[in-house]
C-alpha cells in the first residue's frame, strides 16, 4: 500500500530568560543540584509564582515572527499530576487561551519547493525538575534547578509530510528562536526539544489514522531517524493488517528504535483549571505593536537582503542566513574586509569544514570573526597566498596565536620581490632542462597545461611563499626564452 | 491587663508603667493556667517570645516604638513562619520548620509585634468547629462543652480568653467571622487581595484572604495598617493604595445607608439571633442610619458554588503535599506509589481526604464543565448580586451564622448541617469583598456576631462603621468566665 505520512511537531523551547518562570531563580546549565531555586520551585507550602515578564515578551515576539494571532488575554492553567521532580503536583501551563494563536511559517526543501506548514498555537509553560537515578542507591535524587524554568511550547497543525520536512520545519523554528534571541537552541543540553505525533493513511484518503506521539527527541539527525523508524514500524503493523494503539513512545538513538511508553488508557486525567495564583494575563495593542516594531531581522528577510547587498547566490544567502551567529560571523568579515564573495568562500569553505570536524557551532568558534578578518586582510594585501592562508587558519585554530603572529613566526611572508621570483624561476628551469625543452616545442594549448608543473616546482623552492600572481608572467617570460 | 486594649496598652508601655517583657511573661503564664482547658494553642514560642518584648522595650526606650511594639498576639497556624514549627492543624506538616517568613507574620514582626505562640485550626483550614484538627478540638471559652466555630478557632479562642491581645485568622468562607462571632471577638475578612497571601499556606487561593481577630474594631484596624497592602510576592494581591484604619475610625455614621437583605432574614435564621441583630441594628438607626430592605437572590446558590470551587482548589493545592520534599512521608515505602498513598492517607484527616476527592471528581474530564465552569458562573451571580446591592447602599448587614456555638460533636456525623453553618459567610468569599463579624449580644450565654459587609476595599468604612457601635455598645468588652485563672 501507498501510506501518506501525517506528521504534526510540538516544540518545547527554553527561553533564554535570566529568571525562572514564576520565581526570581536564576535559569543556568549544569550548577550544582537544588542550587538555583527558590520557595516557588521547591514547591513550599505558601510560596506563590509572580510571572515573569520577559518571558511574555518573548513568546509574543515569537508570535509575530510566525505572523501568528496575540492572545490578548491569556490565562494560566494548572496541569495536575504527580511526579517527584514536580514539586507542587501541577505544572502551570497554558490551556484554552493560550499567549499565541493561529499562525504559519513557510519551510524551503532541498530541492527549492516551499511549503507552508501551521502553527495552531503556543503557549508558556514551566518545566519540571530532573530525577537522578544514579549515585543513590535504591533511592532517587530530585534535582529542582530545572524546575519553573519557562518554555515555550510550539505545536504545528498536522501539515508535516515527511522526515525532510519535519527536520526542515524544527531547523527553521530554531533558527527563529534563535535570531529572535529568545532560546539558545542548544538541543544537546535540551533547550529544545521535540514531541513527533505520527499516523499513516492510505493515499488519497481525508481522514487521520491513529497516531503515536513519540515524546523529547533533541536532535535534528535523531527526529529525521525517529520518524523513519515510527513510519516502518506503524507500516509494518498496517500492512500486516494490524491496529495502530495510540500510545505515547519514546525514540532509543542506540537502537534505532522507538518503544511504548504508555498507552491512552494509562495517561493522566490532568485536569486542568485556571491557576487562581495568577492573574489573566491582559496585553495592550501598544504593548503588543511596540515588539513588532523592535523585532529583529528574521533569516528569510536576512538572505533576500544577502542576495541583494552583497550580490550573493540564493544557495549562499540561504546557508549564511541559516543561524544568527553564521549571519553576524559573516557580515562581520565582510564590514571588515569589504568583501562579500571571498568573506563567504571562506565562512562556507575551510571555516565550516573545521567546525564539522570538530562539531562545533560558529558562536563556539576558537577563532573569532574579527580575528578571522585580519586572516583574510593578509591575503587581500598580498602578504600571504590562499594556500598559506589555509594553514595559518589551522594554526589559529589550534590556539597558535593571531594571524599576524603565526605569519610572523613562521615566516610565511609572501615573496613578492619579483628580482627574488625571477631569481626562483630560473632555478627550476635550469634544473628542469627537458621540460623546458619539451615546453618550448609545444602547442600553445598544451603549453597552457604543462605551466602548472613548472608553478608547482617554483611554489616549491619557495616553500609555498612565492606570490602566485608574480610568478606566472615572469614564468612564461623566461620558459619563452 | 488582659482585657486591654491595644492603644491602652501602647500607651502603658510607653509611659514604662509596665514593660513589654512583663507583659509577655504574663500572657505567657496565662496561656498555661487557662490553655490547657481551651487547646487554643498548637506551639507556644516562650523563649523567642521573651527575645521580642526585650527587643521591643529597647525600641520604646530609644523612643522610635510604633502602636504594635510590644504588643503580645497569636499567629493561626497556617501562617507560615521562619524557624517555628507550622503545621496548619494537620499530621501531614507535624514536622514543618518553613525556612522562610509568611508577608503577613513578616509585617507584624516589622510592626514590633511579640509572638506568643501558633494557634490550633481546623486542618488546612477546612471546618466550621475546629474539630477538625490533629491537635484536638479548640473549646470555646464561653462554655468549653461548646466549639469555637472554625477554622480560626484557636485565635478565636485565644483572644477571647485573654491570651493574647490580637491574632491573625484566615477566611476562605467565614473561617475569621464565625468563630469571631462564636467567641464573641471582632474580626474582619479584607477584600480578597488587600493582604498578601505569600507564605499562607493555601487552601482555596481564589477565596483565601488573611485578617485581624481581636477584641475590638480600634484593635482590628491597629493589625490592618500593619497587614493591609501590595506584596509583590503575591500577583493576586492588590496595588490600590491603602487607608490608614486608625485615623478613619472616629467618622459619624450620619447618612449612613444599611442593607438588609431579606434572604439573611428568612425563617432559617434562628428568632432569637434574629431578634439580636435587630436590636443592634436600631442603635445604628439611633447613630443615624437609614434601613432599607434588599435582595441577594442567588445566597442559596453560595453552598454548592462554593463546595465546588474550593474544594478543586484545594485538591491542587494539597497535591505538593506528597511525602517527597517535607512534611509526612509513610514508613518503608514499596515505591513510589506506595509512598503516595500512605503518605497521603496517613497525613491528611478525614475532612481533608474528603475535599481532596470532591475536588478532584469536579475537575475531571467529563465534570469539570457540569461542576467546576457551572459554579464559576454562580459565582458570578453572586458577585452581581453585592454589586447591584451596593450600588443601593453603603453597607449590608446580617447574621453571621444561623446559630451560636453549637456543642462539641454535635455536627461532625452531619456534614450537610456542617456546611450549611457557612450560609452567610461563604458569598462574601465568592464575591471577593470585605466583611466583619462584630459582638452584638448574646442568645443563651452564647456571643452572637453581627456580619457587616461593604464594598470592594472598603475596609476602612467598615472598622469605623464597627467602631462606632462599640462606642455606644459593650458587647465586645464582655468576657467569659473561665474555670481557672479569669
Amino acid at each position: 500500500m501507498n501510506w501518506e505520512v501525517v506528521i504534526g511537531l510540538e516544540i518545547h523551547a527554553q527561553l533564554s530568560t535570566k529568571s525562572k518562570l514564576f520565581s526570581g531563580a536564576a535559569v543556568g546549565f549544569g550548577a550544582e543540584p537544588n542550587t538555583q531555586t527558590t520557595l516557588v520551585d521547591l514547591g513550599m507550602p505558601g510560596a506563590l509564582p509572580v510571572f515573569n515578564k520577559e518571558a511574555l515578551r518573548m513568546a509574543v515576539m515569537f508570535g509575530h515572527a510566525v505572523n501568528a494571532e496575540i492572545g490578548m488575554t491569556s490565562i494560566f492553567a494548572r496541569k495536575n499530576y504527580f511526579y517527584p521532580d514536580l514539586p507542587k503536583g501541577y505544572q502551570t501551563s497554558q490551556m484554552d487561551d493560550p499567549i499565541v494563536g493561529k499562525g504559519a511559517l513557510d519551510i524551503t526543501l532541498e530541492d527549492g519547493t516551499v511549503r507552508r506548514i501551521g502553527i495552531t498555537r503556543a503557549h508558556l509553560e514551566e518545566d519540571a525538575g530532573k530525577s537522578l537515578h544514579e549515585d543513590f542507591q535504591g533511592m532517587t535524587g530530585i534535582d529542582l534547578n530545572r524546575s519553573s524554568t519557562p518554555l515555550l511550547e510550539i505545536v504545528s497543525e498536522p501539515d508535516i509530510r515527511s522526515a525532510k520536512e519535519a527536520v526542515a520545519y524544527v531547523k527553521m523554528i530554531h533558527s527563529i528562536v534563535t535570531y529572535l534571541g529568545i532560546c539558545d537552541g542548544n538541543m544537546a543540553e535540551g533547550s529544545m526539544r521535540c514531541d513527533i505525533n505520527l499516523s499513516l493513511r492510505p493515499k488519497g484518503q481525508s481522514e487521520y489514522g491513529t497516531r503515536t506521539e513519540i515524546k523529547n527527541v533533541n536532535s535534528f539527525r535523531f527526529i529525521e531517524k525517529a520518524i523513519y523508524t515510527e513510519i516502518e514500524r506503524q507500516a509494518d503493523i498496517l500492512e500486516d493488517g494490524g491496529k495502530i494503539v495510540q500510545e505515547t513512545r519514546l525514540y532509543d538513538p542506540d537502537k534505532n528504535e522507538t518503544r511504548s511508553m504508555r498507552s491512552k488508557e494509562d495517561a493522566n486525567d490532568y485536569r486542568y483549571f485556571p491557576c487562581p495564583d495568577l492573574l489573566p494575563v491582559e496585553l495592550t495593542e501598544e504593548y503588543v505593536e511596540a515588539i513588532r516594531q523592535n523585532l529583529p531581522e528574521l533569516p528569510t528577510q536576512k538572505a533576500a537582503r544577502f542576495i541583494e547587498q552583497y550580490k550573493l547566490s540564493d544557495y549562499d544567502a540561504g546557508v549564511l542566513s541559516a543561524s544568527r551567529s553564521m549571519a553576524d560571523y559573516f557580515e562581520t568579515l565582510v564590514n571588515k574586509t569589504k568583501d562579500a564573495k571571498l568573506s563567504a568562500n571562506w565562512v562556507m569553505g575551510e571555516l565550516s569544514k573545521l567546525l564539522n570536524q570538530s562539531q562545533l557551532e560558529i558562536v563556539n568558534s576558537p577563532v573569532s570573526a574579527d580575528s578571522f578578518a585580519e586572516l583574510l586582510i593578509r591575503i587581500q594585501d598580498n602578504t600571504i597566498n590562499g594556500k598559506t592562508a589555509k594553514d595559518v587558519l589551522q594554526s589559529m585554530w589550534d590556539g597558535e596565536g593571531s594571524a599576524d603572529e603565526i605569519i610572523e613566526k613562521k615566516g610565511l611572508v609572501q615573496v613578492t620581490d619579483t628580482a627574488a621570483i625571477e631569481a626562483m624561476v630560473q632555478s627550476v628551469i635550469d634544473a628542469n632542462s627537458a621540460q623546458v625543452e619539451q615546453f618550448r616545442a609545444s602547442e600553445p594549448d598544451k603549453q597552457k597545461k604543462m605551466i602548472g608543473f613548472f608553478m608547482g616546482q617554483v611554489m616549491k623552492a619557495s616553500q609555498g611563499k612565492a606570490n602566485p600572481g608574480l610568478v606566472t608572467p615572469i614564468l612564461q617570460k623566461l620558459l619563452q626564452g | 491587663m488582659y482585657q486591654q486594649n491595644i492603644a491602652a496598652l501602647a500607651k502603658q508601655l510607653r509611659s514604662k508603667d509596665i514593660s513589654s517583657v512583663e507583659l509577655t511573661q504574663s500572657f505567657l503564664s496565662r496561656i498555661k493556667d487557662v490553655d490547657p482547658s481551651l487547646n487554643s494553642f498548637i506551639s507556644v514560642t516562650e523563649d523567642t517570645a521573651l527575645n521580642t518584648a526585650a527587643e521591643a522595650d529597647k525600641l520604646i526606650a530609644s523612643g522610635n516604638a510604633g502602636p504594635l511594639t510590644g504588643i503580645p498576639i497569636a499567629h493561626k497556624d497556617l501562617f507560615c513562619t521562619n524557624g517555628i514549627l507550622t503545621t496548619c492543624g494537620s499530621k501531614m506538616l507535624h514536622n514543618f520548620i518553613p525556612p522562610y517568613e509568611s508577608t503577613v507574620t513578616s509585617r507584624l514582626k516589622q510592626a514590633g509585634t511579640v509572638l506568643l505562640g501558633k494557634t490550633n485550626m481546623d486542618e488546612f483550614a477546612m471546618g466550621s468547629s475546629n474539630e477538625n484538627s490533629y491537635y484536638g478540638a479548640v473549646k470555646n471559652p464561653w462554655d468549653t462543652t461548646k466549639v469555637p466555630g472554625g477554622s480560626s478557632g484557636g485565635s478565636a479562642a485565644a483572644v477571647a480568653a485573654g491570651l493574647v491581645v490580637a491574632a491573625t485568622g484566615t477566611d476562605t468562607g467565614g473561617s475569621i467571622r464565625q468563630p469571631a462571632s462564636f467567641c464573641g471577638i471582632t474580626g474582619l475578612k479584607p477584600t480578597y487581595g488587600r493582604v498578601s497571601r505569600f507564605g499562607m499556606v493555601a487552601f482555596a487561593s481564589s477565596l483565601d484572604q488573611a485578617g485581624p481577630m481581636a477584641r475590638s474594631a480600634e484593635d482590628c484596624a491597629y493589625i490592618m495598617n500593619a497587614i493591609a497592602g501590595f506584596d509583590t510576592q503575591d500577583s493576586t494581591s492588590s496595588e490600590q493604595a491603602t487607608d490608614d484604619y486608625v485615623d478613619t475610625l472616629s467618622q459619624p455614621l450620619q447618612g449612613l445607608k444599611i442593607g438588609l437583605p431579606k434572604e439573611y432574614f428568612d425563617s432559617t435564621l434562628n428568632d432569637d439571633i434574629k431578634n439580636t441583630l435587630m436590636t443592634a441594628i436600631k442603635e445604628f438607626e439611633k447613630l443615624g442610619a437609614t434601613i432599607k430592605e434588599i435582595s441577594l437572590p442567588n445566597l442559596k446558590l453560595s453552598i454548592p458554588s462554593y463546595y465546588v470551587i474550593a474544594p478543586s482548589e484545594a485538591s491542587s493545592n494539597l497535591s505538593r503535599f506528597d511525602g517527597v520534599r517535607y512534611g509526612h512521608r509513610c514508613e518503608n515505602p514499596k515505591d513510589l506509589l506506595d509512598m503516595y498513598m500512605r503518605s497521603r492517607a496517613e497525613g491528611f484527616g478525614q475532612e481533608v481526604q474528603k475535599r481532596i476527592m470532591v475536588g478532584t471528581y469536579a475537575l475531571s474530564e467529563g465534570y469539570y464543565d457540569a461542576y467546576y465552569l457551572k459554579a464559576q458562573r454562580i459565582r458570578r451571580l453572586i458577585k452581581q448580586d453585592f454589586v447591584n446591592a451596593l450600588a443601593e447602599v453603603d453597607v449590608i448587614m446580617g447574621p453571621v451564622a444561623p446559630t451560636t456555638a453549637f456543642d462539641i460533636g454535635s455536627k461532625t456525623n452531619d456534614p450537610v448541617a456542617m456546611y450549611l453553618e457557612d450560609i452567610y459567610t461563604l458569598s462574601v468569599n465568592l464575591a471577593g469583598i470585605p466583611a466583619m463579624s462584630v459582638p452584638a449580644g448574646f442568645d443563651n450565654g452564647m456571643p452572637v456576631g453581627l456580619q457587616i459587609m461593604g464594598n470592594y476595599f472598603a475596609e476602612a468604612k467598615l472598622l469605623n462603621i464597627a467602631h462606632q457601635y462599640q462606642q455606644v455598645t459593650d458587647w465586645h468588652l464582655q468576657n467569659p468566665n473561665l474555670a481557672k485563672g479569669a
